[in-house]
């Protein structure tokens, strides 16, 4: 205590604890913190699943095909007879899977490659901005579906197609963090401080990682958040194609997918899936534009 | 002005040329030969020498310095050559459904205007009441619902709906037939897929509209009306939405470029055989001078979708050009 200013004090003081921080954060934005709560449920149904439901995902029931929903299965049964309901539940682990990977890695990769464009600055962050318009010049699905035709020479077991799938999602994602980290990295490297260190003798590396990154943690997280809800769209999307997460791994655009051919006579194998996406990239989007409004006001643009 | 256009169309040469590079090396360096797979699918026996004619014909023989050339020369003259699977030409392949695609873009495109610039101006009139949350719920659920679903969910409608009213179910109509030989057909068939897609992509234009419109209705100007003692109406119809709308215009462009991707999935649901299908097509099959000769069209949409945008904004407000 005794080689702390006043100031520090003072600011320590004036810190709302953790707890007030999170009911003004609840009171403030009752929407994000519904979606919150919905994430919330999103990750335990993930990780309970099994505790959830007494049948197997991917395990055929022949004699239980196309049941409709009732009182044993609650969303009825697909055309192997499994479980609907099962599924949908342990889809969220594909889901989540996906989606907190290709928010986490896309961005992170993109942080480090904004900071370094913008710290090195010069002829390097001409040549980057350059090759990162080359990629912003791809949709986003038109680039996954690009990496994803890679992989058909391949042969992938299903459970590798997963795989292949966050990577076909995290490179188009990596511009776009870049892009957003950049901005706001190239305004922090004007401040003296920066110059300070460099006066020091400190590395590149070590003004990178400890200077700069710690200063643009608000726009990071802000894509994150948002990377979530798109890529759980993204895997959805490509999985409804045919060329996402492969049978019988149980994946909510895969269920919709074969749903498809049985839309006339089954059609509540079409339903719940869809519900399941839409609720969960719901609650990820109004919390992620609850999380932009509260760590930098600035980038509001409702 | 014409400096600036000008600047802007030499900047796309290299983001194009670049495009052409990411995507013709990308689908290279995987393992596995084309005319292997092609001819002997999963681990059957081919002839030495009907693969070697095979990559003659596909000219796969070339370096790959040789082959990226001709690609990007072919891009210049809109001609991509053959499809590896097919055969055929991949110019008269694409020309066959580009029509389509570029058609339930523009009716999308429409509906998304018709959804978003009356709702958004509802949202900003009035703020923070309960019609406000319900449009905005409304626009965020636009974003959260993917398209596909919807276009499922609309054909289940469409499907029960027709069984109450006619007793019979309805059936999609299959070809495709232009607009001008049968108006009514055509849009039977194109109407439902432009509104899945279009309310997903009224989402963004939506806010847009909202935030621009309430931006404006702070300014003095729109004082100055009020305090003459104009009609609301009056004031947010002539006064304010022109200049809420400059921003809006950007954002429905740049979906307008989006949409090319969106079509992918929504053409799916509907069974059409558009630009998007023959995509999914062609990387299902592994037809890769197909799927590079797609990917670069919809590139060649997106960034002139995007110049025109820029050209249109630096035209209608000034400041952009001498910044």
């Amino acid at each position: 205590m005794a080689d702390m200013t006043t100031d520090q004090l003072e600011e320590l003081r004036d810190r709302p604890s953790l707890f007030k921080q999170f009911t003004g954060f609840v009171r403030k934005q009752p929407l994000g913190t519904a979606g919150g709560v919905v994430v919330i449920l999103y990750i335990l149904m993930a990780i309970f699943a099994p505790y959830i439901t007494g049948f197997d995902p991917t395990e055929n029931f022949y004699q239980n095909q196309f049941v409709a929903p009732g009182a044993q299965f609650l969303m009825g049964t697909d055309e192997w007879g499994r479980d609907i309901l099962t599924r949908v539940i342990y889809g969220s682990r594909t889901a989540l899977f996906v989606g907190f990977t290709c928010a986490i890695v896309g961005s992170t990769v993109g942080l480090v490659l904004g900071v370094g464009s913008a710290y090195y600055g010069g002829m390097i962050d001409l040549l980057f901005q350059r090759i990162m318009d080359v990629f912003m010049a791809f949709p986003l699905i038109i680039m996954a579906l690009a990496i994803v035709s890679m992989s058909r020479s391949l042969h992938l077991s299903p459970e590798a197609s997963v795989y292949f799938v966050i990577i076909a999602i995290t490179i188009p994602f990596i511009p776009r963090c870049a892009r957003v980290v950049r901005a706001s990295a190239l305004a922090i490297r004007e401040i003296p401080y920066i110059d300070a260190a460099r006066a020091n003798g400190f590395s590149d590396t070590r003004i990178i990682l400890r200077h700069m990154v710690p200063n643009v943690m608000a726009p990071y997280l802000i894509m994150i958040t948002a990377f979530v809800g798109q890529a759980i769209l993204l895997e959805a999307s490509l999985s409804f194609l045919g060329l996402g997460v492969q049978d019988p791994v149980p994946a909510w655009g895969l269920m919709l997918r074969n749903a498809q051919e049985f839309i006339r006579t089954e059609p509540w194998i079409a339903i719940w899936p869809g519900v399941a996406i839409s609720l969960g990239v719901f609650g990820f989007n109004l919390f992620g534009d609850a999380v932009r409004d509260a760590l930098d006001p600035k980038l509001r643009t409702q | 002005m014409w400096q600036y256009v000008l600047k802007r169309l030499v900047l796309m040469i290299p983001t194009v040329i670049g495009a052409a590079f990411v995507i013709f090396f990308m689908l290279r360096a995987m393992p596995g030969d084309v005319c292997e797979l092609k001819l002997g699918g999963e681990g059957a026996y081919v002839d030495e020498e009907q693969i070697e004619l095979c990559r003659e014909q596909l000219g796969l023989n070339d370096t790959l310095a040789v082959q990226f050339g001709d690609f990007v020369l072919g891009i210049a003259t809109l001609d991509f050559g053959t499809s590896m699977v097919t055969g055929r030409a991949i110019t008269y392949e694409m020309g066959l459904r580009f029509e389509l695609s570029l058609q339930v873009a523009i009716m999308a495109t429409i509906v998304s205007i018709l959804i978003s610039i009356p709702l958004g101006t509802l949202s900003a009139v009035y703020q923070n009441t309960w019609i406000d949350y319900v449009v905005r719920t409304v626009s965020i659920a636009g974003i959260a619902i993917p398209s596909f679903w919807l276009g499922i969910l609309i054909l289940l409608g469409l499907l029960s709906v027709s069984e109450m009213m006619t007793g019979t179910r309805w059936t999609p109509p299959l070809d495709y037939v232009p607009i001008w030989e049968d108006p009514v057909y055509n849009l039977s068939m194109l109407i439902w897929p432009a509104v899945a897609t279009g309310y997903r992509y009224s989402a963004v234009a939506t806010r847009m509209t909202r935030s621009s419109l309430l931006e404006v209705l702070r300014e003095d100007y729109v004082r100055t009306a009020r305090a003459k003692g104009l009609v609301e109406k009056i004031i947010i119809n002539r006064h304010a939405l022109k200049n809420a709308l400059l921003p809006v215009v950007t954002v429905i462009g740049i979906e307008f470029a989006f949409l090319m991707g969106g079509l992918v999935v929504t053409e799916q649901v509907f069974n059409l055989n558009g630009l998007g299908n023959l995509l999914v097509q062609s990387v299902t099959s592994v037809d890769y001078s197909m799927t590079q000769g797609i990917v670069m069209v919809i590139v060649l949409v997106f960034v002139f979708t995007n110049f025109f945008v820029d050209i249109l904004y630096a035209w209608l407000d000034p400041r952009i050009r001498y910044s």
